[in-house]
């Protein structure tokens, strides 16, 4: 893997050009960008997109702002539709058919909805077939493009609009689905997960090492919403290192089957701090929720221990 | 050199692929259809094609990569029957949109409910809007031969679309016959290599596939899809021409069997076409003018063309094998009586329904249908509308 200048990485010239029309602050752009940067310049690559809010505000007929070949098919199927992109690749070389010096790499993008819930079949297809591709998920935690509906990656007291808090609800009843697990227990080459922090570099290496893994790999992203999340555009990175701080967002990666932590923080930062600057946890911070916040903490705590048990820590 | 042998229709679409070789084959097993990636992968395996198939984990993934390796530049096929298909249902008009040439091998099965596994055309015709051209088939021969000019169709630059070759679940998919099978150096010359203009893995021209389209765009692409749909059956003709001089075998958009001076006309489609062809033999005999039109191409529909075969009979019996649930009849019967009006051609028609999830269509009830017509015209007695054929009493 190369080394990483930050300077450097950040001048490269953007595979996703301006002009979108993804909001301010957006953390799928953010996240898409720096994966897009992990590709030697000399790659091609073919992107997909399942539907949602990337799709819908980066290829609005007839502009695109992907400088690569891009193809959104529907909503629950960007693995299957990459993996027969990725087949094709296979056997037009096989028969001749491309140039042999030209090099394609396949990356798929999606959100938490068209990854963990409608598009998790497709996905866990593509993944057991062991296509060589890369399926990024933008982890929003909610159906952001329709309006901020629960997912299956939302986490537990969140408050969305089909989740919402109230009299009677303290907002979501589940606990978020551990997406990057269930995936590296695929038997997949490649499992990353990460944010936006420390410079970038953590998922720098992730996105390489995904992109030029032989077989099929997989990178979970927590991408921050701020209209869902509910705090000042400004703050992402900020919200991104309570993430991590608090143990509430793991950087890991597993690596043909062996899982490794690849981030530690020195003090584990209680859960209130990635909480409370979040409008979307409001109600938790109510006189009398404090059991609530409990509840939260040791949730974050236990998925921290295990985690720490499957690297071996 | 043409090569006598015996296969099933299965036997017979598997064959074919064999010959074209196409890229690409993701597929998702669903009886009656099954045979055919399982045919494809053994010739995979005994290295005697260079497709690659891809064991997708359903037929809504088959579809979904079959559009990918499209778009990718690839030559790409799948098959499928009933359920199958309505799975894909979303990723069929997605294809046709995205005007992919992909090719789908139809055995069509009833639709569910009550799940049923034999042979109606619920399924293709639940996806008859889906912006795909439909073929169907009367035996296996003409399966393979459709089949063979599938892609000369749906790859022609004017058409640009997915195409199903349809044929009838057991009836023909598991029932063997004699065929007559051409050379594999003929059919790949008449099939060509595919050169798409435009394509994801063409380095240094990247494109962008499935755009969003606001409504200053949106009603243009349709638009242009039906227009290339129109376009197709032009191209089928052609295409049919072209094959009658490899084969000395003719097709049309359809088949009139006796119908030049016909007084009463049996409009149907698939395999129940044979058993119709046998009573007009029979109802000949005894004097009676009786024909028969089995469509072939049921998308685009020849509506016109269709009606001006009607134009010099004084009844016509409409068969469906699906039911529409719309209280007017079947998509057939809907369909030709509509074309029928804006010609001004005042022929009666009756639509049946008949052959629900493989219920038998028997030459008695071909005799008892043109009876029905008959009696009709001759004594005025109007036979029920989209009445069942063959119910149990």
């Amino acid at each position: 893997m190369s080394s990483y200048n930050v300077k450097e990485m950040m001048s490269k010239k953007d595979r996703l050009a301006p002009g979108h029309r993804m909001c301010a602050g957006c953390g799928a752009t953010i996240g898409v960008r720096a994966v897009l940067r992990a590709l030697h310049e000399e790659d091609h690559a073919v992107i997909a997109n399942a539907t949602g809010c990337l799709e819908v505000s980066s290829f609005m007929y007839p502009y695109t702002a992907w400088e690569d070949s891009y193809i959104h098919n529907a909503f629950e199927n960007a693995g299957a539709t990459l993996s027969g992109v990725e087949t094709a690749y296979k056997v037009l070389k096989k028969k001749g058919k491309l140039p042999e010096d030209e090099h394609f790499k396949f990356i798929a993008f999606g959100g938490d909805g068209g990854t963990y819930d409608i598009g998790f079949q497709s996905l866990s297809g593509a993944m057991e077939r062991g296509h060589d591709m890369v399926y990024v998920c933008y982890d929003n935690g909610a159906y952001m493009n329709t309006g901020i509906q629960r997912s299956s990656a939302t986490p537990r007291f969140a408050d969305t609009t089909t989740t919402p808090a109230g009299k009677c609800s303290d907002g979501k009843m589940q606990n978020r689905k551990d997406l990057a697990s269930i995936i590296a227990d695929h038997d997949v080459a490649y499992v990353g997960q990460s944010t936006f922090t420390l410079n970038f570099n953590d998922l720098h290496q992730k996105a390489e090492k995904a992109i030029y893994t032989e077989g099929a790999s997989f990178l979970n992203i927590m991408t921050p919403c701020p209209r869902g999340w509910r705090y000042p555009t400004e703050d992402i990175m900020e919200i991104c290192r309570l993430a991590v701080e608090t143990c509430y967002w793991p950087m890991f990666e597993v690596e043909h089957g062996k899982w490794r932590l690849t981030y530690e923080p020195k003090k584990k930062l209680p859960i209130e701090d990635f909480l409370r600057p979040q409008g979307r946890f409001k109600h938790l911070f109510k006189p009398g929720n404090e059991h609530l916040i409990e509840q939260f903490q040791a949730e974050v705590d236990r998925r921290w221990e295990d985690l720490l048990y499957k690297c071996n820590r | 050199m043409a090569v006598k042998d015996r296969m099933s229709g299965n036997e017979a679409v598997a064959f074919a692929i064999r010959q074209i070789n196409p890229d690409v084959m993701p597929a998702f097993p669903i009886t009656p259809s099954t045979e055919i990636p399982q045919m494809v992968s053994t010739y995979i395996a005994n290295g005697e094609i260079d497709t690659e198939f891809i064991p997708v984990e359903s037929e809504h993934s088959a579809m979904s990569a079959a559009i990918g390796s499209e778009a990718a530049g690839a030559r790409t096929l799948t098959a499928t029957s009933s359920a199958g298909l309505a799975y894909m249902w979303e990723e069929l008009l997605l294809a046709a949109s995205n005007r992919m040439p992909v090719a789908l091998a139809l055995v069509n099965r009833a639709l569910s409910g009550p799940i049923n596994i034999n042979c109606d055309h619920s399924d293709g015709m639940g996806a008859r809007d889906t912006g795909w051209i439909q073929i169907y088939a009367e035996n296996n021969q003409e399966v393979y031969d459709n089949f063979i000019q599938a892609y000369p169709i749906a790859e022609d630059p004017q058409v640009h679309l997915p195409i199903m070759i349809c044929q009838d679940g057991f009836i023909t998919s598991h029932a063997v016959e004699n065929i007559e099978l051409l050379e594999d150096g003929d059919v790949k010359e008449f099939v060509g290599e595919y050169e798409p203009e435009e394509f994801l893995l063409n380095p240094g021209k990247p494109i962008a596939v499935g755009p969003y389209s606001v409504t200053n765009y949106a009603m243009e692409a349709k638009k242009n899809q039906a227009d290339a749909l129109k376009r197709s059956k032009e191209v089928i003709l052609k295409v049919a021409e072209e094959f009658e001089k490899i084969s000395g075998r003719k097709y049309g958009l359809f088949e009139e069997y006796r119908t030049e001076d016909a007084d009463y006309i049996m409009l149907i489609m698939g395999s129940a076409a044979g058993t119709a062809k046998q009573a007009v033999d029979d109802l000949r005999e005894q004097g009676k003018k009786a024909g028969v039109i089995k469509l072939r191409v049921f998308r685009p529909f020849p509506a016109d063309e269709l009606a001006e075969a009607l134009k010099g009979a004084k009844a016509v019996a409409v068969m469906d094998r699906t039911e529409s649930y719309n209280g007017n009849g079947g998509p057939l019967g809907s369909e030709v009586t509509a074309g029928l009006y804006r010609k001004k051609i005042m022929v009666e028609t009756v639509n049946y329904i008949y052959g629900l999830g493989g219920r038998d269509f028997t030459v008695q009830e071909v005799y008892d249908i043109f009876g029905e017509l008959e009696d009709f015209i001759e004594n005025g007695k109007a036979p029920e509308q989209f009445q069942y054929i063959g119910l149990r009493k």
